[in-house]
């Protein structure tokens, strides 16, 4: 038997082999370019563990320079995709199982444009337009919920707060969570959906029972993917947030903010010198293992709720 | 519990595309009626009419009269998730909730019905629709995995205790055996000969055999020709069907499918 089955190996096709090889060398060529960018990252950020206060934005040590920024990072991300999340849900199901066909699709398309902006652009639009818009918004906060850390004051005056910029996040990663859930939704199997219509399901009970547990894990990376738009947005965050280092603070309303990474990297880059420079990089080091660790936290929940379902 | 049901002057309609027309019969009461007919002609649209489930594809619609219990279900006032809670369906394939657990596809109709339910009361409902599916016996250890872990005719078996759970009227069935096994399947003919003590039966099938073993009465829907609308040819008892039926084009077709 294993005899013939090695004598007579099946034979490659030239195609195949072609293929095979192109693939496998862009493959390769990707793994190359990340661990080239992590080398570079480790190499130029390590100096920075010796640089003095005075090129760390005046903090005593490294971890002191990018705790506040780490912080402000997940902060900015984490108010986004607190806002986000929802509205791309409501979104993405009204597109897919309520509003008629004629509707949806221009909804659906419009949607789609929102993810073309440059982020250049919603940066200008928070700061000239939904920073201002906000600042009633923020007294109000501060004179009525103010016993809530959050809102505790005093408000800014001129609304680029991180809450500004967390909402700016949230509609640039809402074209992205409501695109991909939208198409999770449309893929229920109608079998699924008719299984609870028969029941005696409203629309709303169908969708509990046949579309969110049919479409969970992709929620889940659907999630993943805007945070991981929102911890890596650059341009917008540095235009809209005024930041001031070394500032960790759960106050999402007042004109003390912490700065994110990115943004900090971004306004800071151009006037560093020396071991600045290498602090800076050793900030996009964090930032570069963090956005990772969330892409494997999302893979791993969607593997284990995968392997759920099939019991 | 059991009702009879009176479809009167039905024409069902994709669209513009009338798929059944002047559909008029009595289904009787704590029996099994089989409907049968060749591919296309409309006995899964038909039965779909019977509770409201047709109009869930978009544009489909429905004219004339089904009456159940005194009660026109296409009747203005009538909301159409409360006839679909009185009426129990089975697909043709398998559709259990694959995350829910066993336990929790079972319940999942009264769920809808009765938000708030206690867990003895559950329990027991639970437990009695499994035993009249006849799975019980097969799932008892195991109520907490996902419907998506039984074979296939365990699915369909929990698919029909999910449907007799809530008590309905009347259960449809649209070729509930027609993807399983012969020992499967003769465990739900089975199933249906006792299901009919309490429950008013429509079930299709491509199965003569089937018809003839399972049910009472039997209607044989044919197509006029390409293109033109299925009607119901004849509606007589099984026996009558299977032996000297009134319609030359129903002995035709079951005389085929004999050969
Ligand atoms: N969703 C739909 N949209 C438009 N037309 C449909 C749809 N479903 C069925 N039809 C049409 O309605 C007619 C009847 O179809 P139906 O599925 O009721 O036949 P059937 O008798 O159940 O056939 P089978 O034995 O193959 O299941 C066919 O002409 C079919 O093409
Ligand atoms: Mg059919």
């Amino acid at each position: 038997m294993s005899a013939t089955a090695t004598a007579r190996r099946p034979k490659q096709r030239k195609g195949d082999l072609i293929f095979s090889g192109t693939t496998r060398l862009a493959a390769i060529l990707i793994l190359v370019a990340l661990a080239g960018v992590a080398i570079f990252l480790t190499v130029e950020g390590i100096p920075a563990l010796d640089a003095p206060p005075n090129k760390l934005g005046g903090a005593e040590s490294l971890a002191g320079f990018v705790w506040p920024l780490l912080f402000g990072t997940l902060l900015a991300a984490v108010i986004a995709l607190v806002i986000a999340t929802p509205f791309s849900l409501g979104v993405a199901l009204m597109i897919s199982h309520y509003a008629p066909r004629r509707l949806a699709q221009p909804v659906g398309y419009l949607i789609d444009l929102l993810a073309a902006v440059p982020s250049v652009v919603y940066g200008l639009w928070g700061i000239a337009f939904l920073g201002p818009e906000l600042v009633p918004v923020y007294r109000w906060l501060e004179q009525n919920l103010g016993f809530i850390p959050f809102f505790a004051g005093p408000a800014s005056g001129t609304g680029r707060t991180i809450l500004t910029a967390g909402v700016v996040l949230a509609i640039m990663a809402l074209p992205i969570i409501t695109a991909i859930t939208r198409e999770i939704f449309t893929q229920t199997p109608k079998l699924q959906e008719e299984a609870a219509l028969a029941l005696g399901a409203t629309r709303w009970e169908m969708v509990k029972m046949a579309v969110l547990p049919y479409a969970r894990s992709g929620i889940v990376s659907a999630v993943m993917l805007g945070l991981g738009r929102a911890l890596g947005e650059t341009m917008a965050v540095a235009m809209v947030l005024s930041a001031t280092s070394g500032v960790t603070t759960f106050n999402l309303i007042s004109q003390l903010n912490p700065s994110t990474i990115a943004a900090n990297i971004a306004n800071g880059f151009p006037e560093a010198t020396g071991l600045g420079v290498n602090a800076l990089i050793a900030s996009g080091l964090v930032l570069f293992v963090i956005t990772f660790a969330v892409n494997f936290a999302a893979r791993a929940i969607v593997a284990r709720s995968e392997r759920r379902l099939q019991g | 519990m059991a009702k009879s049901i009176d479809v009167s002057d039905l024409n069902i309609y994709y669209g513009d595309f009338l798929a059944v027309e002047g559909v008029t019969l009595t289904i009787p009461a704590k029996s099994v009626t089989a409907l049968i007919g060749p591919s296309g002609c409309g006995k899964s649209t038909f039965l779909r009419s019977l509770n409201r489930m047709h109009e869930v594809i978009p544009g489909a619609r429905v004219e004339g009269k089904v009456v159940i219990d005194g009660q026109d279900i296409y009747g203005s006032d009538i909301d159409p998730v409360q006839v679909r809670r009185q009426i129990g369906m089975v697909f043709q394939r398998p559709n259990p909730f694959p995350t829910m657990s066993i336990y929790d596809n079972v319940i999942a109709g009264q769920r809808l019905n009765a938000k708030k339910m206690k867990k003895s009361d559950a329990d027991d409902v639970v437990e009695r629709s499994l035993r009249s599916a006849n799975l019980w016996e097969e799932v008892k250890q195991r109520l907490n995995r996902p419907g998506a872990s039984l074979s296939g005719g365990q699915q369909q078996r929990l698919c029909i205790a999910r449907a007799i759970a809530v008590e309905p009227q009347v259960l449809l069935m649209d070729e509930p055996a027609s993807a399983l096994d012969p020992i499967s399947t003769s465990a739900i003919e089975d199933l249906i000969h006792e299901l009919k003590a309490d429950y008013t039966i429509v079930i299709v099938t491509h199965n003569m055999q089937q018809a003839a073993r399972v049910s009472e009465d039997t209607g044989f829907f044919n197509l006029a020709g390409a293109g033109l609308p299925g009607r119901l040819v004849e509606f007589n008892s099984t026996k009558k069907i299977f032996s000297t039926p009134d319609e030359p084009s129903t002995e035709a077709y079951i005389s085929g499918r004999f050969g």
